[in-house]
């Protein structure tokens, strides 16, 4: 399972799973793949949780992991979630995973979302311009993921061949690709799609993709002086015509995004503008010069005081209660007549000291935290890291920061 | 055709990407967003502290710093 981040990979995983895999309102909070099992027609499916990426081109740890799953673990069917509510920069992702595997089944998530925004989704049509299953889930609603899981099911069976429509880049580049990927053919025996990507990889010069690919497949392209030789002659001819190392990804992106484009156009249908409009005012205001800080000020204060003042009668019940026991516990002593040493030890000694951390400890810990999450869901958080960041780059720092500065300064009271 | 950079685009006016100099990690970044030439480009808001601005396109927002928006080329009608 594949899929930009904060999309809703991890609901549907767990929804499927039924494990319970923490999810939570911001994006890259999987950092390593989850396993989880379900079974549906009496088939055990493996299903496994991948960290969100917006690509799998790119330098960062989550990418590598995720591109290595889909390239070498050779899954029966990868499943790319997308959010219904910005399909076009999802479905940069999508052609590129489509450009590895043919199995590709597309999950738009996030149906509630886009009716609230008044957009209408055209699956059939979306499937049709694909070339690949597409299924519409809104991933809270279990009963909306059968359909996925019914698509899985026939991918896996082979009931359903997908047969993604992949990007054609610009002529030139197609060309080139496919020289190489002849000769990638006839020397190390690829199969025709694995060879097209390697071949697009190799003129791109993506090294660490090379190179994992060189580790897994245990090839070696890199040190062929055939292609080593072919490729700087077709890097010589491209750059006669524009194209250099530097602005070949430029290319390759834009002609990705002129499918996903063209293909949203066909799609989307906007009712009203409504919604979204409401949503601006909002975070206007909440982003504001004049209200930003003083509401930011506002809320933090509020629930700071809630959690400081809030804390302190559970605090107090809890301490009356731990010394109630106490009380018992050092006349039950008494009456087995245990020695002063050994009571001493362990009821003033162990059984006070934890019971005082507890009390003092576990009520502001218990108010601070679902009221930060419920921040959280709100979706304030990310406007609160936009309207600090510029305090917090004085310090090098970025505004998320913040966020682990307010649980860090409810410590502070702890302590 | 006017050639400036992202940072110097007023709020809620439109821009469309002619060029990204960013450090390869950011391109990279913007690029897999879809930041890619003609894209159209719109600053929503701007952070209390200046510094930062949200900038609308493709249908969502991104924060993006002056410093990097400055390495950014726009062109404008």
């Amino acid at each position: 399972m594949h899929g930009n981040p904060n999309v809703g990979k991890s609901t549907i995983f767990n929804n499927l799973t039924g494990l319970h895999q923490h999810t939570g309102n911001w994006p890259g909070k999987t950092v390593s793949n989850a396993c989880g099992l379900c079974t549906y027609k009496n088939s055990d499916f493996l299903l496994v949780d991948i960290p969100g990426t917006y690509s799998i081109l790119s330098n960062s740890q989550e990418e590598e992991i995720a591109r290595d799953y889909i390239c070498f673990s050779k899954p029966d069917a990868t499943i790319v979630v997308v959010d219904a509510t910005c399909l076009e920069r999802n479905l940069n992702l999508v052609y590129q995973i489509m450009e590895i595997t043919n199995n590709v089944i597309v999950c738009v998530n996030l149906l509630d979302e886009a009716k609230k925004k008044n957009i209408k989704i055209d699956l059939n049509m979306l499937s049709k311009l694909l070339g690949v299953p597409v299924c519409g889930t809104i991933a809270r609603k279990k009963k909306s993921l059968n359909n996925l899981l019914d698509t899985t099911y026939k991918v896996c069976k082979k009931e359903i061949i997908p047969t993604p429509k992949t990007v054609s880049y610009l002529p030139i580049i197609e060309k080139n690709i496919s020289i190489i990927e002849n000769k990638l053919k006839n020397i190390f025996n690829l199969s025709s799609k694995i060879s097209r990507w390697v071949a697009l990889k190799f003129l791109d010069s993506e090294n660490t993709i090379i190179s994992s690919i060189e580790k897994h497949l245990k090839i070696n392209i890199s040190n062929n002086l055939e292609l080593k030789n072919l490729k700087t002659n077709i890097l010589n001819n491209l750059k006669n015509v524009g194209i250099t190392q530097n602005n070949f990804k430029d290319f390759i992106t834009s002609d990705i995004m002129k499918y996903a484009e063209k293909i949203c156009q066909e799609v989307y249908t906007f009712e009203s503008q409504d919604y979204s409009f409401k949503d601006r005012k909002i975070d206007k205001i909440l982003t504001s010069k004049y209200f930003g800080i003083p509401i930011m000020l506002l809320f933090l204060g509020l629930i700071f005081w809630i959690t400081i003042i809030g804390a302190n009668y559970p605090s107090q019940l809890l301490f009356n209660f731990f010394d109630f026991i106490q009380k018992h516990l050092i006349n039950f002593a008494d009456f087995i007549n245990c020695p002063y040493w050994l009571s001493d030890l362990l009821i003033l000694g162990i059984y006070r000291t934890l019971t005082w951390v507890i009390s003092v400890m576990l009520p502001p810990m218990a108010i601070f935290f679902p009221l930060f999450t419920f921040l959280e869901d709100l979706g304030y958080l990310p406007r609160l890291a936009f309207n600090v960041d510029g305090l917090f780059k004085k310090c090098c720092c970025s505004g998320k920061q913040m966020i682990t500065m307010c649980l860090g300064v409810t410590k502070w009271k702890i302590f | 055709m006017n050639i400036s950079t992202l940072d110097n685009l007023n709020l809620n006016s439109i821009g469309y990407i002619y060029s990204l100099n960013t450090s390869e990690n950011i391109k990279r970044r913007l690029l897999d967003l879809g930041l890619v030439r003609n894209t159209c480009i719109k600053p929503i808001f701007i952070s209390p502290f200046s510094g930062l601005k949200a900038y609308e396109f493709r249908g969502f927002l991104l924060a993006i710093r002056n410093e990097d928006a400055s390495k950014i080329e726009i062109y404008t009608n």
